[in-house]
């Protein structure tokens, strides 16, 4: 196995996990840059959200290493690894995943309010940045009152919010239409950009990954970085 | 025309009833737990509904193996033996705060009656018990019992001679009984149970009780069961939208929803028979605060179960279309009149208000003519209990409105109480209801118990355990005995009897009790003591009482009275130096009076006329120490009677009341804990995907587990000030009634709404491990 | 332009799978063109002119020999054995992705077959593959970000049929056990 190049923030080598009898991981890697976009393609099934979930830390792999920032995720504890996704990582779900009874700045700001951020400041710094996702007129709406591409927004602007140095897209787009598929896109990957955040991002819709700097493939467990092997 | 009306309806209802068994496995979920939670109810119910038969099963057979009152006439000690007679005596006895009834029994002839529920006398030496005391018996804590009841167990005292299946009892073979025969401890009888039946009066006060106790333990049965019947609400909305988008008209689906309900709640009847089966196999093994029952007891009296069968799912119909009101189904979703309009208070304040005015004009009846109408004051009672279910969505919806955000649990869980504070109501109103009506009824009983608990005036500081000594028995001896025993930190023994003017037909008496030195400075003050000394304490309000007690007149012990059997006529001369002392305040024997004689003073031969008495105070430091006294006191005669003393006495009718209370308040409120648990996990399971993703960027499991009680806590301290109000206000009005003065145990107030609280925490606490189960990233997967 | 890359990667896909089909052992010229109908020709059978000019050039680069020869002479007769070189030449041909172009499904289909025949793995190839055609459609999508309305409409056309091939790559990756059942039967 080749050793993981100079200068990665993620890295992770040799993930396995289990599901009971089923083996959604089986030796796969993964590798990301600061401001880097990869995209984690594959068919269903074969582990792609398991590999996104074992990278973000929230589901412990069997065995393997990950490595976030020199530091391996094996040795933190469940409640350092709830830090960690706190302060440095954003999360973008398909779906389900504003809370309904908030209102979209207080679901934006949450993250913010997690870290001990007075609700204040945490809307302010939310408002701003649903305005970069153009949204900003949503922010007294619920969940419910807004269209499936406007809360996709949203999620987005609530991932971005900490500024964290790894966003995880698990199909952010599976549940919208083209337009709204890509306009997400592009919004999501130029905020990351911006703001030099590494994104890793789960999907099987080809135009959605064109989105990214590179792709790995994962197939019955096993990961394959495109780009290395060529 | 009307039957093809009578036909929509059926296939209508009929496809609800096929909705709410099929849709797979979230469907089937949703049938159980309705069936579950209304079963829960039902089976209450049902319970409910053979209490009567329950309580008329134990009354005859308590009566039918009763042996007082029959053969302990008067006479009772000059009565003849015949061929038909038994030879019973009163052993009953108490062992670790449990009541064991004692017989020894010894037949005269062929012919003796046996005790219900026993097929042979035991012979001497054995004994025949009940199952529980059997048990007893042979467990480990029956260790000392055993060497109390020093017979062979040769046989099983069977149901028809028990009251309930924990009746601790037991019949033993008894010898030469003849001799002892006194007419109270041991007497003769020709049969057992009683002819007569003492028609009790029940007190006015009594049934008022009984009537509200039934009202308050059976109104959050109701809550509950119109509560299981909504499990699952949101996710049959989407269903019934769905039969919309397919074509059903509104009416349709409000019926189709009908049917569900109906489906559910006739499955919770089927449930709620299994867990009422079950409950009785199970009620026969349990004892709770001292009742036990048996199972065939256990029968719901038909009318009672048909009206359960009845109601019950005509009430989840009806509930059911009642819920439906304020919700318009469309086929592309439900619309809950997306901004419920403003809950109206006026309407919420009738219930109530009704109630009280059909309350007030019964104020102050209790201590008059007595009569209350039953009719008017349940129907006073339910409607202010009611008005707690009418009010608390107001009170909720207010309340929370109002609610600023603070930190993030907070948050989260007050902005879904403002969404839905109705549900929120919903799930708390029946708790609200058992804690006002537990309220009321506690101040009731705290007024009233005044009238049935009487102060003994026993200091049990002193001596906690009386002895009461067969009449011939040697005090000397025995007492001697007793304080040797293990456990017995001081023994006082002492005799009574009395003394006459004269040897013949006398017309005064004088009061004597014979006891040592430190056992008479327990009724008087006696400054200096030795044996042989006698002193004169006159009754505190009669000092005249003691005019007899003068140095050299001769009084006689046991006289003789013309046309009767002649005494033994003891003279004794009152001996000089006789010193007059003062009866303490605190007597340990309430009443004594007159001579106080060391026994040293006394003449020969008087001992057969004494009541003799010994208290013992036992040594706190001993284990089971009153049970180690008894044995030892058992050890010298079983006939020695032992009583420990309390320091109240209940009128044993009010005790079956508030035992009953206690009983129902406690399954009324671990019934709605298990709704509450159910509503709960329901909510939980429906938000399991947002609960993986905000466990997924990082909140901490402590906020969620903190939103799940505070969304709790919330509505439910809102319900509990409700119910305290209400429950104070009941409990004021129901002791005007009784026109007791008005007074508010706060203790018991706040233990009561202590429970209901701790119900909370009990469920929030239950519902954290699938909690925590349902943030587990597993959640996230998809498909 | 177009035209003329197209005849070319026809012809080169020709010979990479006949010589695919001698992996498995040597043939005649008639055997050869008669499995190449039967797996990839469908509608389009070869001349025996095609499999004997395209062996002569195969023989004449060194990737096949001449096994042996049958009495009666003609091109039919003779019987070819892939060589070394030959076997490289075919790895590299099917691990190189073809240009990201519409209408390849041809050629790719019978890469994949090849691969299945000579037991190499086929998912490999549409991995390569992807990855080339996403390549190109990063291409276009980053110009699509900068450029202006047409840009963009233009550019969304040939990320559709990218996607088209991509989506057809994926439903044969998901089809490949069935495929070998039927191919290597």
């Amino acid at each position: 196995m080749t050793p993981p190049p100079a200068g990665s923030l993620l890295v992770a080598t040799d993930l396995r996990k289990a599901y009971g009898p089923t083996t959604a991981l089986d030796g796969a890697g993964f590798s990301i840059h600061p401001g880097e976009v990869v995209a984690v393609m594959g068919p269903s099934g074969s582990g792609k959200s398991t590999l996104l979930h074992c990278l973000a830390g929230i589901v412990p792999p069997d065995s393997g290493s990950i490595t976030y920032n020199g530091r391996e995720m094996a040795t933190m504890n469940d409640a350092q690894r709830s830090a960690l996704r706190r302060s440095d990582f954003g999360f973008v779900f398909q779906f389900g995943q504003l809370v309904p009874e908030l209102t979209c700045v207080e679901n934006v700001a949450l993250p913010l309010r997690l870290n001990g951020v007075s609700r204040k400041e945490a809307e302010r710094t939310a408002l701003s940045w649903m305005a970069r996702l153009e949204v900003d007129d949503l922010a007294r709406k619920r969940p419910g009152e807004v269209s499936g591409g406007q809360g996709q927004r949203v999620a987005v602007a609530r991932a971005l919010v900490t500024g964290p140095r790894v966003l995880f897209a698990d199909e952010p787009t599976g549940a919208l239409d083209s337009l709204n598929g890509e306009r997400v896109m592009e919004l999501l990957t130029e905020a990351a950009r911006s703001t030099n955040a590494a994104v890793v991002l789960v999907t099987h819709e080809a135009r959605v990954a064109a989105y990214s700097d590179r792709e790995i493939v994962v197939r019955d467990g096993k990961s394959r970085d495109m780009e290395r092997v060529i | 025309m009307r039957s093809a009306v009578v036909g929509q309806w059926y296939r209508d209802l009929a496809m609800g009833v096929r909705f709410a068994f099929t849709g797979g496995r979230e469907g089937w979920v949703r049938a159980v737990l309705t069936a579950f939670g209304v079963g829960l109810g039902v089976a209450l119910l049902l319970l409910t509904a053979a209490v009567p038969n329950v309580l008329s099963a134990r009354d005859a057979r308590e009566e039918a193996r009763q042996d007082r009152g029959i053969g302990y006439l008067e006479n009772n000690a000059e009565s003849k033996p015949t061929d038909s007679t038994l030879l019973i005596a009163d052993t009953d006895t108490e062992y670790r705060y449990q009541e064991i009834r004692g017989r020894l029994l010894e037949p005269e002839g062929a012919d003796a009656p046996l005790p219900p529920g026993v097929a042979k006398f035991p012979a001497p030496g054995e004994m025949v018990v009940s199952p529980a005391l059997s048990e007893l018996l042979a467990s480990d804590a029956g260790k000392l019992l055993r060497e109390r009841l020093p017979y062979k167990t040769v046989g099983t005292v069977g149901q028809a001679g028990l009251i309930g299946s924990g009746d601790l009892t037991y019949y033993a073979g008894g010898e030469r009984l003849a001799e002892r025969l006194d007419g109270s401890v041991v007497a003769r009888i020709d049969r057992f149970g009683s002819t007569d039946q003492p028609e009790q009066e029940v007190d006015p006060i009594l049934l008022l009780l009984t009537v509200v106790v039934f009202v308050v333990l059976l109104m959050p049965v109701g809550v509950f069961i119109a509560t299981a019947v909504r499990f699952g609400g949101e996710r049959r909305d989407r269903r019934l939208a769905a039969l919309r988008l397919v074509g059903s008209d509104s009416r349709m689906t409000r019926r189709i929803a009908a049917g569900e309900a109906l489906a559910g709640s006739v499955l919770g009847l089927l449930f709620g028979t299994g867990f009422f089966l079950v409950g009785r196999e199970v009620a026969g093994s349990v004892e709770v605060f001292g009742v036990s029952v048996f199972p065939s007891d256990l029968n719901p009296s038909p009318g009672l179960a048909l009206l359960v069968a009845l109601a019950v799912p005509a009430a989840a119909v009806l509930v059911t279309l009642f819920a439906l009101r304020g919700v318009v189904i469309e086929p592309l979703g439900v619309v809950r009149t997306a901004k419920p309009a403003r809950r109206r208070l006026w309407w919420r304040l009738l219930p109530p208000l009704g109630g009280l005015a059909l309350l007030y004009p019964m104020l102050g009846q209790g201590s008059e003519n007595g009569e209350f109408n039953e009719y008017q004051v349940t129907g006073g009672v339910v409607l202010l209990l009611f008005g707690i279910t009418a009010l608390l969505p107001w009170v909720v919806e207010a309340f929370v409105a109002r609610l600023g955000s603070g930190a993030v649990s907070w948050q989260l869980a007050v902005r879904r109480l403002q969404l839905s504070s109705g549900s929120a109501a919903r799930m708390v109103n029946g708790i609200a209801v058992a804690v006002a009506g537990a309220i009321a009824l506690q101040m009731l009983f705290a007024g009233v118990e005044g009238r049935f608990t009487a102060s003994t005036g026993k200091d049990t500081t002193r001596a906690n355990l009386e002895l009461a000594l067969p009449k011939d028995g040697s005090l000397v001896a025995i007492g001697e005995k007793l304080r040797g025993a293990k456990g017995a930190a001081a023994t006082a023994a002492l005799s009574t009897t009395e003394v006459a003017a004269a040897a013949k037909d006398p017309e005064q008496w004088l009061g004597v009790t014979v006891g040592d030195c430190a056992a008479l400075r327990e009724l008087a003050r006696i400054p200096s003591c030795r044996d042989g000394d006698v002193f004169v304490a006159p009754h505190p309000a009669d000092p005249a009482s003691t005019n007899l007690a003068t140095a050299g007149r001769t009084v006689y012990f046991d006289p003789s009275f013309s046309g009767d059997e002649p005494g033994s006529e003891v003279a004794w001369k009152l001996p000089s130096g006789m010193k007059k002392v003062t009866v303490r305040a605190d007597s340990l024997r309430i009443g004594a009076s007159g001579l106080m004689v060391t026994p040293a003073a006394l003449p020969a031969k008087t001992e057969a006329d004494f009541t003799s008495t010994v208290y013992v105070r036992t040594d706190p430091a001993v284990p089971d120490a009153l049970d180690e006294v008894r044995n030892a006191a058992v050890a010298i005669d079983p006939l020695i009677r032992t009583w420990e003393w309390e320091s109240t006495t209940q009128a044993d009718q009010f005790t079956d009341i508030r035992t009953g209370l206690l009983v129902g308040a406690t399954a009324v409120l671990v019934l709605i804990g298990a709704s509450l648990l159910v509503v709960q996990l329901e909510q939980l399971r429906e938000r399991r995907k947002l609960l993986s993703a905000l466990v997924a960027f990082g909140t901490r499991r402590r906020t969620l587990g903190l939103s799940v009680l505070w969304q709790t806590a919330i509505p439910i301290t809102l319900g509990l000030v409700l119910a305290l109000t209400v429950g104070l206000t009941l409990g004021a009005v129901l002791l005007k009634m009784t026109d007791v003065r008005v007074g508010v145990d706060w203790a018991s107030v706040l233990s009561m709404a202590g429970i209901g609280a701790g119900v909370v925490v009990l469920v929030t606490a239950l519902s954290m491990p699938p909690l925590l189960r349902m943030m587990r990233p597993e959640g996230l997967r998809t498909e | 332009m177009v035209c003329i890359r197209g005849v070319y990667s026809h012809a080169m896909s020709i010979g990479h799978t006949l010589l695919g089909l001698l992996e498995s052992g040597p043939r005649h010229g008639y055997d050869l063109k008669r499995a190449f109908d039967e797996k990839f020709g469908h509608d389009r059978p070869l001349h025996y002119g095609q499999v004997y000019s395209t062996m002569s050039r195969l023989l004449k680069n060194g990737l096949v020999e001449v096994d042996g020869i049958e009495p009666g002479g003609g091109p039919e007769r003779k019987r070819y054995a892939i060589t070394e070189a030959g076997i490289t030449d075919v790895q590299r041909w099917l691990a190189t992705p073809e240009k990201p172009e519409p209408y390849l499904q041809s050629t790719l289909y019978t890469k994949v077959v090849l691969a299945l025949l000579t037991h190499r793995d086929a998912a490999d190839i549409l991995d390569t593959q992807r990855s080339e055609h996403l390549r190109m459609m990063r291409i276009l999508t980053d110009r699509k970000r900068k450029g202006d309305l047409a840009d963009q409409l233009i550019c969304d056309h040939a990320l559709f049929h990218l996607e088209a091939d991509l989506r057809w790559l994926e439903l044969t990756a998901a089809r490949l056990g069935k495929l070998a059942e039927v191919v290597t039967r």
